[in-house]
Formats: C-alpha cells, sequence, structure tokens
C-alpha cells in the first residue's frame, strides 16, 4: 500500500496536477471570501469563515472527480493495470494506496486555507471574536465530505476505462449523495419521518451537523460506512472487470 | 517450477482455453508457441493471477494461484505482452517503485546491477516515454527480473528488438533459464530453436504437443521436404507421387513441394522421371523439415 501511496504522490507532484488543484482551490475560495463584494467576509460584518465553508463543497464537487478520474479509468486505459494485478499486492492495497494519496492532495490543498482562520481571528473585534469550536467541526466536516468525495469519485473510475466520463460521472454522484437527498426530502410528499430518513441518506446534513462543531457519532458512523461501501463497491467492479 | 493441471477459461461460450496440463521445471527454457488467439497469453494471464480461471488449478513453487495469490506472485517475475509500463516516470524512478513493490533488499544495487544486465545503462536516466520500442522491452524485462524471481514469465519478450539487441536478450534469457523456471511465448520459429529446451504448442485453447524441443524435430525426422521448381506447368503431380519413398506433393506457382521418407534419397528418381518426360527442372533442394513446419502441420489438422 505504501509502494502505491508514494507512487500517486509523486506521480501528482512530478506533473501539473497537484499544482492545478491547489492553486485552483484556493485562488477560487480567496476570491469569495476576500473578494467579490457578495460573499467577502469583510464586507459581513461577522468575523466567520462561513463562506469558505458553504463554497468549499461546490469546488471540491469540480476539483476531486478531476483528482480521482483518473485513478483506475487511467490504469486500465494504458494497460498498467496487470503491472499492478500481477505483483504482490491485494486489490485492497492498491485501492486504499490510491484513496489515501487521492485523500492527501486534497488536504494539500484544504490546510492553506488554515490561513485565513488567522486572518479572521486577528480581524474580530475585539481579536479572537470568533466561534473556533464550530471552525474546528467545519474543518473536521470538510475533511469527511473530502474523503467520501473521493472515495465516489474513485468507484466511477473503477466503473470506467474513459477518464472524461469517470470524471463527469464522479462529480454527478458527488452531486446526488451530497445535495439531492435534501432536496428531496424538502418535496411535501413524506409521511411520518420519511423525510427526516431520506435527508439524512445525504452528505449535507451530516455535514451541516459538523459545522454547528458539534462532533456526534452518529456523523462519523454515517462517513466511514459511506466510504466503506465505495470501496467495497470498487473492489467488487475491479474484480468483475479482470 | 509451475504445475498446471486442467486448466480451463471460458470466454463467453469461447473455450480460450481447454483443459491444460504441463509442468515446467527450474532449469528449463518452456516456449510457448500457437497462432493468434490460440490461448497462450490466455494461459500466461492465469498462471499470474492477473485473470482467474473457470476449471483447473495452478501451482507456483507450492503456492495455489487460487488460494495464496499474493504468494504465487511474489515468485514470478512477468513481462506481460503489451508490456505495461508507467510512461511519465523515469527509467530508475520506475524500477525503484517495483523494487518497492517487492521489498528488495539492497535496492540501489540491484537495479544498477539489472540496468547492466539488460543493457539500459545509456538510458538509465531517461523517462520511459523517450525510450524506443526496444529500451521499453528491456525496461519490462528489467522490472520482471528485479526481484529476482524463481520463475519468470515472458510473453514474446523480444518483440520489437533489433538484430543486435535481439542477440543480448537472446543471451540474458538463456542465463536466466540456468538457474529458474522461464516460460516464453513467441510466434518467431528461430527463437524457439534458439532459446527452448522444450515446446509447448497450443492451438484453439488445446494443448497439440508437449515435447522437448529434439523429440519434437524427431518425431517427423522421417520426412524430407524437396522443393523443385520447373520452367513450365507440363508436369504432372500423380507421376511425381508414384515415385516410391514420395509420401505427398503439393504445387504452388510453378514450384512442387515433395514430402518424402527419409529412408531413401528421392531425388535421383526425381530427376530420372522428369528428364524422360521432359520436364525441365531449374531448381531442386531438399531441406530437413523445420519447427515451423511441425508448428503448422499440428495446428493445421483440423481445418485439412
Amino acid at each position: 500500500m505504501i509502494s502505491i501511496f508514494l507512487k500517486e504522490i509523486h506521480t501528482f507532484f512530478s506533473s501539473l496536477i497537484a499544482y492545478m488543484v491547489i492553486a485552483v482551490f484556493l485562488v477560487l475560495n480567496g476570491l469569495f471570501m476576500w473578494v467579490f463584494t457578495d460573499s467577502s467576509v469583510l464586507d459581513y460584518n461577522y468575523a466567520s469563515m462561513d463562506p469558505l465553508f458553504s463554497l468549499a463543497p461546490f469546488i471540491l464537487l469540480i476539483l476531486i472527480p478531476a483528482i480521482t478520474m483518473r485513478s483506475f479509468a487511467e490504469e486500465r486505459q494504458r494497460g498498467t493495470i496487470e503491472f499492478l494485478f500481477t505483483k504482490p499486492l491485494s486489490d485492497y492495497d492498491i485501492i486504499w494506496g490510491k484513496f489515501l494519496a487521492n485523500f492527501c492532495l486534497v488536504l494539500f490543498a484544504l490546510l492553506p486555507t488554515a490561513v485565513y482562520y488567522f486572518s479572521v481571528y486577528q480581524l474580530g473585534s475585539p481579536v479572537g471574536n470568533l466561534d473556533s469550536g464550530a471552525i474546528a467541526g467545519s474543518y473536521i466536516g470538510l475533511f469527511f465530505l473530502s474523503a467520501s468525495f473521493v472515495a465516489l469519485g474513485m468507484l466511477a473510475s473503477a466503473l470506467t476505462d474513459n477518464q472524461i466520463v469517470a470524471f463527469i460521472l464522479g462529480a454527478f454522484l458527488c452531486f446526488v449523495v451530497h445535495w439531492a437527498f435534501d432536496y428531496l426530502a424538502s418535496l411535501p410528499v413524506f409521511i411520518g419521518n420519511a423525510d427526516a430518513f431520506i435527508d439524512g441518506l445525504g452528505i449535507q446534513s451530516h455535514y451541516d451537523a459538523m459545522s454547528k462543531g458539534a462532533i456526534d457519532t452518529k456523523d462519523l458512523v454515517y462517513f466511514a460506512g459511506l466510504i466503506a461501501i465505495c470501496i467495497t463497491a470498487c473492489h467488487v467492479i475491479i474484480t468483475s472487470k479482470k | 517450477m509451475v504445475t498446471v493441471e486442467g486448466l480451463t477459461k471460458w470466454y463467453g461460450s469461447q473455450c480460450a482455453v481447454d483443459h491444460i496440463n504441463f509442468t515446467a521445471r527450474p532449469g528449463e527454457i518452456l516456449g510457448f508457441l500457437g497462432p493468434n488467439g490460440a490461448g497462450k497469453s490466455t494461459t500466461m494471464k492465469m498462471i499470474t493471477s492477473y485473470i482467474g480461471q473457470d476449471e483447473g488449478t495452478v501451482n507456483v513453487c507450492g503456492f495455489d494461484t487460487r488460494e495464496n495469490a499474493l504468494e504465487s506472485r511474489s515468485r514470478i517475475g512477468y513481462l506481460p505482452e503489451h508490456n505495461p509500463l508507467y510512461k511519465d516516470m523515469y527509467v530508475k524512478e520506475f524500477l525503484g517503485f517495483a523494487a518497492g513493490i517487492h521489498h528488495v533488499p539492497n535496492a540501489a544495487s540491484r537495479i544498477a546491477e539489472v540496468i547492466g544486465l539488460t543493457g539500459l545503462g545509456k538510458e538509465q536516466h531517461k523517462p520511459i516515454n523517450a525510450l524506443s520500442k526496444g529500451y521499453r522491452q528491456r525496461v519490462g524485462l528489467a522490472q520482471a527480473m528485479l526481484h529476482n524471481p524463481e520463475v519468470l514469465i515472458l510473453d514474446e519478450p523480444t518483440s520489437g528488438l533489433d538484430m543486435n539487441q535481439l542477440a543480448d536478450i537472446r543471451t540474458l534469457i538463456r542465463d536466466l533459464g540456468k538457474e529458474k523456471t522461464v516460460i516464453l511465448s513467441t510466434h518467431i520459429m528461430q527463437e524457439v530453436q534458439a532459446l527452448c529446451d522444450r515446446v509447448i504448442i497450443i492451438n484453439e485453447g488445446k494443448l497439440v504437443a508437449d515435447d522437448p524441443i529434439g523429440e519434437l524435430q524427431n518425431r517427423i525426422k522421417g520426412e524430407h521436404l524437396i522443393t523443385v521448381k520447373f520452367l513450365n506447368t507440363s508436369f504432372q503431380l500423380s507421376e511425381l507421387k508414384s515415385i516410391n519413398g514420395v509420401e505427398r506433393v503439393e504445387a504452388k506457382e510453378g514450384e512442387v513441394k515433395i514430402y518424402a521418407d527419409a529412408g531413401t534419397d528421392v531425388r535421383p528418381d526425381i530427376f530420372r522421371l522428369c528428364a524422360a518426360k521432359g520436364w525441365v527442372i531449374i531448381e531442386m533442394v531438399q531441406e530437413k523439415l523445420s519447427v515451423e513446419y511441425i508448428f503448422q502441420k499440428l495446428t493445421k489438422n483440423k481445418h485439412d
């Protein structure tokens, strides 16, 4: 697993992929958080990082499938999957190695936003007047959301040999799992607690719950379960496609 | 040591590999011969446990490839047919990656050693996509032998090599074959004659021959092929066939192939007959039948 992880990380940083992902993520977030007047913290009148946490899922919806689309589609297209699967590596070594590398790249993009925290902290009146607990919760939520998007993106990449199809399918899966259940639950057709149950199937309700600063086991189990399902599905698809 | 028993693979309703049995021993180079689509690569893919079999077992150095896939894979060095390489990686970097997977001790010195053995010295600092096909093939071979495996499975290892490279790589494979179990597939007959100790011929998924190379040639040692070229086409095949010792005759564009019993030299009789009939011979060549012929004979039987 370590060999695969190191090789993937090396590929990201020896090509433009890593630098593009990090630059695009930070530029877009920076613009929305500090420059565009509609969403700028400077015009918000509250010392808060809400613009970052509400916008980041939308940017990650595009960026993460762009990172994960190559995971299996490219290996299969180039035939290098035969190299990997005839080496003494288990299928899960390969899948988890790739998962961790993709997730690490997203973390590299997220980490510099810690600077925003210190900026907003200093800009508060008095200094430090912001809800650090909620921000920590939001970051944890964002990490889990990223990990879930990575797992969904890799599932899409396992399904097809074509990287463009993998990207579009990955973005679609992330959109459905993050937002669609929330919209579906808001339709006035459900009886009893059905709408709450459907809402709970999507990422958004769990991400919002964590953003309030409360880390509930229920939310952690949800994210762990979602990632485990995607990785297992990935394994089943890859094995069946051999 | 590789033992294959009753190996079978179906692709839909087509049987790609049909109950194949054979054993490859250490110190032996085993050649896989067969027309395209015969099932050679499929068999190799099952030995390396890249694809699963529908029936039968493969045992590599005492490990069943289904039950102990990782153990068996760690004892195999495999060069696949299309030689998949990470083309954006540098030669040394790629070999380092392969060494990491196999936990090769003293990786740096072992990488330097295989670079020397495969003649990659001059190209070792280049990215793989800047290498010619022949050098890429050497990189594939280098990664296959990097972890000093007991078994080497090489699917068309010399494709894309020029004449000079061919001789080097054949020498390397012959050296490896002295200690290790080497299974190689090829469609080049001379390669089988030059390299292999034993030949397995596969056709339409079935094993049609499994013999030491000498024995295979002996099988039809009893036949000679005499090619006779005539000035015109006035000759009659039936009369040529009636010569004592001639097994069968084939005519093609003024050229007649006469398959004869090697016990008697039929050339004087051919000459006398042709002289009596006034058929002008412009060329007559007698040759020993090659592995190529054996191969054609064994694989074409079904269609004849």
